[in-house]
């Protein structure tokens, strides 16, 4: 780890100014991913802004149709929440299938989708239940956030303050983690929403993705058997030591219609 | 039994320290002025170093010193010996390269040692490595034993043309050869063992100290054998004598055979530390285990075996490539010969084998022992083939086994492969294992499981391994340019209390309860009244150290041999307290009575008199009461037994689940039954990780390391193992007096043939006939997919 500033400000605003003033300012949620890159040496912040004191920023709570979730509200949180449990219990499930204990209660929601591994759960979630993501400066909706491997719409210094996620009618999540590091080698959510099928799906490609023919056929009938016969083309899935592309496609199948069949 | 003593299930003495977190590892060791070393690693596989400029580094702030190999080598440092030399099939030595702790002209492997820099603080050490400049001119590598097998391939080493460390053999060619003439049936196979990283829980450490009011040097480190360090280190690489060398090894978190060999930088903070006149430490990152920690297996077979008309094996030969990585470590060598080989009769009356190793040098890490080193590579190849000629002659798997099994009353059983086993009784390991596993059940669960759309397998595997490495003059003339006897020194203080100094060294095995229990068996001392010192050289008086399963069977025989002594002149001293004849006295539970007599005296009696001489024979006897021995075995030892693994295939997916696992073995005679579950509990736990998740990857263009975290290299974890079903069938070793055999690896050797056996056979009614190890989904799945495409050609 090389030196920097360390901060720790109470508000959004607050840390919004520290960040903007700061010559190469990172902002730290969980640090989950953030400290063991800074342990590598591959950063190099000038300046560390702690977001762990700002209190607006935890909490989860149900809002008319929607249940909100404070960017910086760890992922045990969400798993355990008799709130969320109740609305979407898909979206419980999958934060409750998050790393282990620890990482589950360090790492945050914001963090993740901030960071938008092409492996991380979350993203499936924010994408396929057709979230909003809101900052200190707008509102972003999901099929506008995740931009490209380790990209989103968030521009310098931004800030992810909670995620609005609407209650589908039903909605269910499937992953099929890595041996390794037990990230999504390939993960699908699948969620019927007063905005139609939506199908999501996270860990094949470099960035999460909508499987527009998957949700098609389940917006004819929501069943796993609708599945039958339907994949999504290998060519532009990642391709490592653990999962060829060919397989991740493969298992852009099968998970599929698991979340269908799981689907509550 | 008794409550404490041979048999008895004592929980473990050092777990109060270990789960309080009170244990003492090198790294929770600082001596007062310490410097912290930093290594720059190579990172490329191959390059010639064309310069490396050390001058920024040397001005950073808190660098107190940067060396390279030109400053090492100018001050007289040695490379890194070899203790093992093997010699090829046409009677000339091995290639052996010189493996400097610096490198100045060429690095090898990716993590290859170039420079060290010494700071005040860690971190100040790491910032100023960053500026060390070296140029580099790199060359392509040759990563895998197939690409450094090539023609034309590069080199590593110049004296070792092809790549070639030796082209070794054993066995009678021709007589194999002919018996294949005569066969009914061959079954063949080819497999590999994967390469697998060790990952001790604790990563390496070492601190260098030197007293310049003595001249005396210690290192702590994290070593299986501290004695074999200070020897190959004093002696060969810093020549610095015994007695101005301590070796220490305190707590060490786990080893598995990585922590056996000598590492450049135990020599490099020894030395560092006399040249600066300060403690050096270092410590490695978990990256760094990655990649400069000896890796274990990798090998590449051919076999086959020669069968006659009722199933009963003829003949075995067996060509295999061991890679060596790009220098030999300490035994490297021996494990693809002596400890690989030696092991092909397994439990069956094969009548003759042939075996045939190159071992081949590649850019890579160093390749040693790793936990079973050689048997469980062994065992792998001849239990996978065996199934294969089950297939073949359409025997039954079981039945071909009982059919070739040695039988019971054939002990002592000489092989064609030099090794003579002393005991056995595999069909009551294998009865026993069948009985445990429910085999005969299984046609219902596979019923059971496809309805749940499951494909379910069962798996076994008849192993034997041999332990207690090893009768000195044996290994001497193959090659071990060491002894391999085990040394006990047995202190019974003047109140009673006895302090043991044993040259075994404990990193997880418990022998601090185990070798406690012997004591307390002999001598009839309660287990608190006893404390075992290990892993000191200044305490300890000599010791080959802890791997291959030796310590009971080698150490234990050592401490057993010197507590006869202290029996023995206990009895005197008591014949002489009780005016009786030496002749006449018995001991039992810590008593010395004379016989047919009410007339006793205690052990605590015996030694206060031995000290404190007042009424003593004199004459005859030296005062106190301490005994030493030292014990070279007779003979190896020979564990074995039965492991049946069932497991359940997702065809969906390829994800393969074990459902169930039982381990029979056969180790002798158990000293504490929960520690024997446990070291069976975690080497199958190991077995699984290499059969289902563990496999080190290089990429073969760049020489990268692909498999450098645990991001990527998939340690095995609680939620993939079952609840384990261990037990044991005893036959007792006739040449050690305990009649122990060695439990510390038969787990990761017996299990990994059984696993995949299992997947085996619920793959073949798709048509699988073979999978690789690991048997991760994505592989499962891509021959459940290969199967399927060649059904439909049919
Ligand atoms: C061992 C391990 C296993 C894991 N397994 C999984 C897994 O199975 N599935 C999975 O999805 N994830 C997994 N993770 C990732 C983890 O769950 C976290 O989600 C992730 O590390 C980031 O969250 P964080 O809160 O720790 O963010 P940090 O590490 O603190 O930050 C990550 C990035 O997001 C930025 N950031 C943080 N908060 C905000 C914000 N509010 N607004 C804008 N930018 C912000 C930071 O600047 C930084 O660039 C794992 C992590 C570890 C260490």
């Amino acid at each position: 780890m090389y030196e920097f500033e360390y901060h720790r400000p109470s508000s959004v605003a607050e840390a919004a100014e520290l960040v903007s003033k700061a010559d190469d300012g990172a902002l730290m949620a969980g640090g989950q991913t953030l400290i063991p890159t800074l342990k590598q040496r591959l950063a190099s912040p000038s300046d560390v802004v702690d977001l762990g004191a700002i209190a607006e920023l935890k909490g989860i709570r149900v809002e008319g149709d929607a249940v909100v979730v404070g960017a910086g509200t760890p992922h045990a949180a969400v798993a355990g929440s008799a709130e969320v449990q109740g609305a979407i219990p898909a979206l419980a499930a999958l934060a409750e299938a998050i790393g282990d204990p620890q990482v589950r209660n360090k790492g945050t929601l914001g963090g993740s989708i901030a960071n938008n591994d092409p492996a991380a759960d979350y993203p499936a979630a924010v994408l396929g239940l057709g979230a909003t993501v809101t900052t200190n400066q707008r509102e972003i909706a999901a099929d506008d956030f995740f931009t490209g491997m380790f990209e989103t719409a968030l521009t310098d210094g931004e800030i992810v303050t909670a995620v609005r996620f609407p209650k589908p009618q039903r909605a269910g999540y499937a992953k099929f983690p890595n041996p390794a590091s037990r990230y999504a080698i390939v993960g699908v959510l699948v969620a019927e929403t007063s905005g139609g099928v939506r199908v999501a799906v996270t860990g094949a490609g470099s960035c999460v993705f909508r499987a527009s023919e998957m949700e098609q056929a389940l917006a004819g009938s929501f069943s796993a058997e609708a599945l039958d016969g339907i994949s999504v083309p290998a060519d532009d899935l990642n391709n490592d030591l653990h999962a060829s592309a060919a397989y991740r496609a493969h298992l852009v199948s099968v998970m599929a219609k698991r979340a269908v069949a799981a689907a509550q | 039994m008794t409550e404490f003593g041979i048999g008895a299930a004592v929980k473990r003495k050092e777990d109060f320290r270990f789960l309080t977190g009170r244990g003492t590892y090198t790294d929770d060791i600082n001596r007062p002025g310490q410097l912290y070393a930093w290594i720059v690693r190579s990172p490329h596989a191959s390059a010639d170093i064309r310069s490396v400029d050390t001058d920024a580094a040397k001005n950073a702030p808190g660098v107190v010193a940067v060396f390279t190999g030109a400053d090492l080598a100018a001050d007289g440092v040695g490379g890194v010996p070899c203790g093992w030399q093997v010699t090829d099939k046409h009677g000339e030595p091995m290639k052996e390269p010189p493996h400097p702790a610096l490198v100045a002209d060429r690095v090898r492997h990716v993590g290859d040692q170039i420079a060290v820099v010494i700071a005040e603080s860690k971190d100040q050490a790491r910032d100023a490595a960053e500026l060390v400049e070296v140029d580099y001119a790199e060359l392509s590598p040759a990563t895998s034993i197939a690409d450094a097998l090539k023609d034309g391939a590069p080199q590593v080493w110049d004296e070792a043309p092809g790549n070639i460390c030796y082209d070794w053999e054993l066995g009678d060619q021709a007589a194999v050869e002919a018996a294949f003439g005569q066969a009914a049936h061959v079954a063949s196979i080819d497999i590999t063992n994967n390469r697998l990283i060790p990952n001790a829980i604790e990563p390496r450490a070492a601190i260098g100290d030197y007293d310049p009011a003595s001249g005396d040097y210690t290192l702590y480190t994290t070593s299986q054998n501290p004695h074999v360090i200070r020897l190959l280190m004093g002696a060969f690489v810093l020549s610095i004598p015994e007695h101005k060398l301590r070796v220490y090894a305190p707590d060490v978190g786990g080893g598995f055979g990585s922590k056996i060999y000598h590492y450049a930088e135990e020599a490099i903070v020894t030395w560092a530390a006399g040249k600066l006149q300060r403690p050096v430490k270092w410590t490695a990152e978990r990256s760094e285990s990655f990649m400069s920690d000896a890796h274990g297996r990798d090998h590449v077979t051919h076999a086959e075996l020669a069968l006659d008309g009722d199933g009963k094996f003829l003949a075995l030969r067996v060509h295999t490539d061991a890679n060596m990585g790009a220098y030999l470590s300490t035994f490297a060598p021996s494990i693809p010969t002596y400890l690989y080989a030696l092991l092909l009769a397994g439990t069956y009356t094969t009548p003759q084998i042939y075996c045939n190793v190159r071992a081949v040098f590649t850019n890579t890490v160093p390749v040693d022992a790793y936990r079973g080193a050689g048997r469980p590579e062994a065992t792998y190849l001849l239990e996978r083939l065996v199934d294969v000629a089950a297939r073949v002659t359409g025997i039954d798997r079981v039945e071909i086994r009982r059919r070739n099994f040695i039988p019971k009353d054939a002990f002592p059983y000489q092989t064609p492969v030099v090794v003579q086993y002393d005991s056995g009784d595999y069909q009551a390991t294998l009865d026993t294992a069948l009985r445990h596993a429910e085999w005969d059940g299984f046609e219902f669960r596979r019923q059971e499981a496809a309805e749940r759309g499951k494909l379910r397998g069962i798996g076994i595997s008849t192993y034997l391994e041999a332990c207690g490495i090893a009768p000195s003059a044996v290994v001497g003339s193959v090659g071990a340019r060491a002894g391999l006897y085990e040394s006990a020194n047995v202190r019974v203080h003047p109140t009673g209390s006895v302090t043991v100094f044993t040259g075994s060294h404990s990193h997880g095995q418990g022998h601090e309860t185990t070798f406690s229990q012997l004591v307390a068996d002999q001598l009839g001392v309660p287990l608190e009244s006893v404390e075992i010192v290990h892993g000191d050289t200044a305490k300890v008086p000599f010791g080959m150290g802890t791997y291959g399963s030796r310590s009971l069977a080698v150490g234990g025989t050592a401490l057993i041999k010197a507590m006869d002594k202290i029996i023995a002149k206990g009895k005197k001293i008591a014949a002489h307290l009780m005016e009786a004849s030496e002749a006449d006295i018995e001991f039992k539970d810590g008593a010395f009575t004379v016989s047919g007599t009410d007339k006793s005296t205690t052990l605590a009696e015996v030694a206060l008199t031995a000290y404190v001489p007042h009424n003593y024979p004199i004459e005859e006897l030296e005062p106190g009461l301490e005994e030493q021995a030292f014990y070279d075995p007779t003979n190896f030892t020979f564990p074995g037994g039965c492991h049946v693994c069932e497991v359940e295939v997702d065809p969906d997916t390829g994800v393969v689940e074990v459902v169930n696992f039982t381990a029979v073995d056969d180790v002798g005679r158990v000293i504490n039954p929960m520690i024997v579950e446990g070291q069976v509990h975690g080497g199958v736990a190991q077995g699984i990780g290499q059969a289902l998740l563990e496999s080190c990857a290089y990429d073969q263009e760049s020489g990268q390391l692909l498999t450098g975290s645990y991001m990527d290299y998939t340690m095995p974890r609680a939620d993939n193992v079952p609840s384990f079903h261990v037990s044991h069938e005893m036959t007792l070793c006739t040449h050690n007096p305990l009649g122990v055999k060695g439990v510390g690896e038969v787990g990761a050797i017996g299990s990994p043939p059984a696993v995949i056996n299992a997947v085996v056979h619920a793959l073949e009614p798709l048509g699988v006939t073979d999978i690789a190890m690991p048997a991760t989904p994505q592989r499962v799945w891509q021959a459940i997919q290969a199967a399927q495409t060649q059904a439909a050609a049919e």
